[in-house]
């Protein structure tokens, strides 16, 4: 029986060694005289199983993982012996039929529901995943029309802010000027996150897609992906993507036969974390340095080069193509409260089973990093987790109830943001997190604000002094004063939100402060 | 190569680029593996910008190195995921083993030291970039390894270690 063989060739399948997986895989077909074909799809994002090797055979597709190079032999043996019925194999790393894998099975995958499928460049395959019908709907749409369905579906911002996106493009739709830009925000810089990164290497047309449905909701015929230099596997992906779908005629003049153009470029980043805050990344983008910029004027209206601009996250955009293309109440079915849809929760740091798992809004946070983590990598118990990037609160287990919704979070001080899960186990010194809180603030901080830009370093001093039992009861009241004035005094997150991280710490694990009780607030 | 005469072209092709300065910076480092102090003024004139803008783009941003760099530049990630699985020791034995700190290039001029905040590589920390790939869960001794592969010449280097 014929049978088509995938690896993966998104980053972190790549670290884990999966060229050498495919290299020795065509070594050995040939060896054995077959001709099977071996297909470069992106990852599932179940990135613990990684590199995942699946066998498509009949209607079945089998999982292998995590594989090796010396393990390739022995699966090609189990797989010629098991002749009509593939579930009879019994190679140790065989996994079953991919999609029932539980960790797979147990997500809602509207965003992700492509990922990994197939090669991420090719656009039949795209399309016969119901690709690009979502733009197909939205040429046939008054741009009005466009903007309605995503305010239906109650999409919020996905970058962190949690911002209703159908409100921004309202406003660039409304804001009268002959040149608009929509602009992608794929600086994704919070440490554990990583799901737009797979989007982009695993389904990059998805992104195209939405972006040249933004472009003809708003009226805009140019678009850029702003993408963190980091990414290097992303941007050749996206690059080609972008060429490809241009030839196709998604991309360029006259997208889809229709009258409007929509033109796409990716420019990369320089390795400031700053530059994911959307001012500064327009500042990047018109080749200055990424300074923050006061609002208003809001970018809606006044952004890129000064004219109205759409500045959304990678998921944002991927999920308003899922939203022209499966209608806006499909999508607000999904979630709870005012969090509606689905959220991209990536599962990092010292966890057993870690990756990109897309559920509805709701789910709790032990329910994620228990159900789906299976605890620490290191199998010792779990302490602190770190929600929504280096901006967010370390959560202690008294906390790890609380459902994933917006406000959820921000009543108990804590963010969601990108959806970042940091777990830290046992081991970790939180008096350690805090100072790095405050440090990776001096060295990433634009410079525009005082309370930022001078607060963080002093940050550092003052923790290192409460650490070393120098004059603490004066230095706790100042840290927490200083953690106020960067609250207060900061024009963006990076300097207003630092202290969460500090604050969290000191409240929930003042015994590694050398304290006796906390003094927080 | 004369330096120079290539940025000059780089230069003309970026100039007229809406936001062009910071593809413009790409290109010259990736020609010459720096911003070499002297083409700052270049620049500043192709833009119709001046000196201290464009000093001041170049420096903002950690990627702009103003001083060459070893053959390889090995990065190490700081963020918390790595931290949560021992990147601070990885980063204590690499600057041990190389003897250079962070910003340095060994004294064979092979590699260059710099710390990078996340490589999007978080489920399987703690990660490293060497030039264009990325390597995941990093022990010492696999850095070790990865460091002695580095002396050879690159075969098919992409992930190719576990």
């Amino acid at each position: 029986m014929s049978m088509k063989f995938f690896v993966p060739q998104d980053t972190t399948a790549l670290a884990l060694g999966s060229n050498s997986v495919a290299l020795t895989l065509a070594l050995e077909l040939e060896k054995r005289g077959l001709q099977d074909e071996i297909i470069r799809n992106g990852s599932r994002g179940m990135f613990w199983l990684e590199p995942l090797l699946e066998v498509e055979i009949g209607d079945s597709r089998l999982a292998f993982g995590p594989v090796t190079p010396s393990d390739v032999s022995s699966i090609l043996d189990s797989l010629s012996s098991l002749g009509k019925s593939p579930n009879s194999t019994n190679h140790p790393l065989h996994l079953g039929e991919v999609e029932e894998i539980d960790y797979l099975a147990r997500q809602q995958r509207l965003t992700f529901s492509r990922a990994g499928v197939g090669d991420p460049l090719c656009i039949k395959n795209y399309q016969s995943l119901a690709g690009f019908t979502g733009l197909a709907q939205a040429v046939k749409l008054e741009s009005q029309e466009i903007v309605d369905q995503l305010k239906d579906s109650g999409l919020r911002g996905r970058g962190g802010a949690a911002f209703p996106a159908g409100i921004k493009w309202q406003t660039v739709l409304d804001t009268p000027n002959e040149q608009k830009y929509i602009v992608c925000n794929a600086d994704e810089g919070d440490s554990g996150t990583f799901a737009d990164r797979l989007l982009m290497e695993a389904d990059p047309y998805q992104l195209i897609e939405g972006m040249a449905i933004a472009g003809l909701a708003v009226g805009a015929n140019q678009g850029y992906i702003y993408l963190r230099s980091e990414y290097p596997v992303a941007h050749k992906i996206l690059n080609q993507a972008i060429e490809r779908a241009t030839k196709a005629g998604f991309l360029g003049k006259n997208i889809c036969n229709s009258s409007s153009d929509f033109f796409l470029e990716v420019r990369l980043g320089a390795g400031a974390y700053i530059c994911g805050e959307e001012t500064s990344l327009l500042e990047s983008l018109e080749g200055k340095r990424g300074m923050v910029r006061a609002k208003p004027p809001l970018p809606a209206i006044e952004g890129l080069f000064g004219k109205p601009t759409v500045v959304n996250n990678v998921l944002t955009l991927g999920a308003a193509a899922s939203i022209l293309e499966k209608g806006s109440e499909t999508y607000k079915d999904f979630g709870m409260g005012r969090s509606r849809g689905t959220l991209a929760v990536q599962l990092a740091g010292n966890v057993k089973r870690g990756g990109v798992i897309e559920l509805a809004f709701g789910v709790t946070l032990r329910e994620v990093v228990e159900g789906f983590g299976e605890g620490t990598y290191s199998g010792r118990p779990i302490r602190a987790i770190q929600m929504g990037g280096p901006l967010g609160a370390f959560l202690p287990e008294s906390q790890w109830d609380t459902p994933l919704d917006y406000e959820a979070f921000a009543a108990i001080k804590a963010m969601i943001g990108h959806g970042g899960i940091v777990v830290f186990d046992d081991t970790v010194d939180m008096a350690a997190q805090a100072r790095f809180a405050m440090e990776f603030c001096a060295v990433e901080s634009c410079g525009k604000c005082t309370s930022c830009r001078i607060g963080a370093t002093r940050g550092v001093e003052v923790i290192d002094r409460i650490v070393n039992n120098q004059d603490r009861d004066n230095n706790l009241i100042l840290l927490t004063d200083l953690c106020d004035t960067m609250e207060l005094g900061s024009l963006c997150a990076m300097g207003g939100m630092t202290p969460f991280p500090v604050r969290s710490a000191l409240t929930y694990f003042a015994e590694d402060f050398g304290g006796e009780s906390p003094r927080e607030n | 190569m004369d330096k120079s005469a290539n940025i000059e072209q780089l230069i003309e092709q970026f100039k007229t680029l809406p936001g062009g300065l910071m593809p413009l910076l790409h290109a010259i480092k990736s020609a010459v593996g720096y911003i070499p102090d002297g083409s700052v003024q270049q620049v500043a004139k192709g833009f119709n910008l001046s000196r201290a803008e464009v000093h001041g783009v170049i420096s903002f941003y950690h990627d702009f190195n103003t001083n060459p760099v070893g053959q390889h530049t090995v990065q190490i990630c700081r963020a918390e995921a790595c931290q949560s699985m021992g990147s601070r020791q990885i980063e204590a034995h690499a600057k041990k083993s190389l003897g250079i700190e962070y910003g340095e290039t060994t004294e064979d001029g092979r590699v260059t030291l710099q710390p990078v905040y996340c490589l999007g590589n978080c489920a399987c920390s703690p990660s490293i970039r060497i030039d264009d790939d990325i390597h995941a869960r990093v022990s010492a001794e696999s850095f070790d390894q990865l460091m002695s592969e580095l002396c050879v010449p690159a075969t098919d280097n992409a992930g190719a270690k576990r």
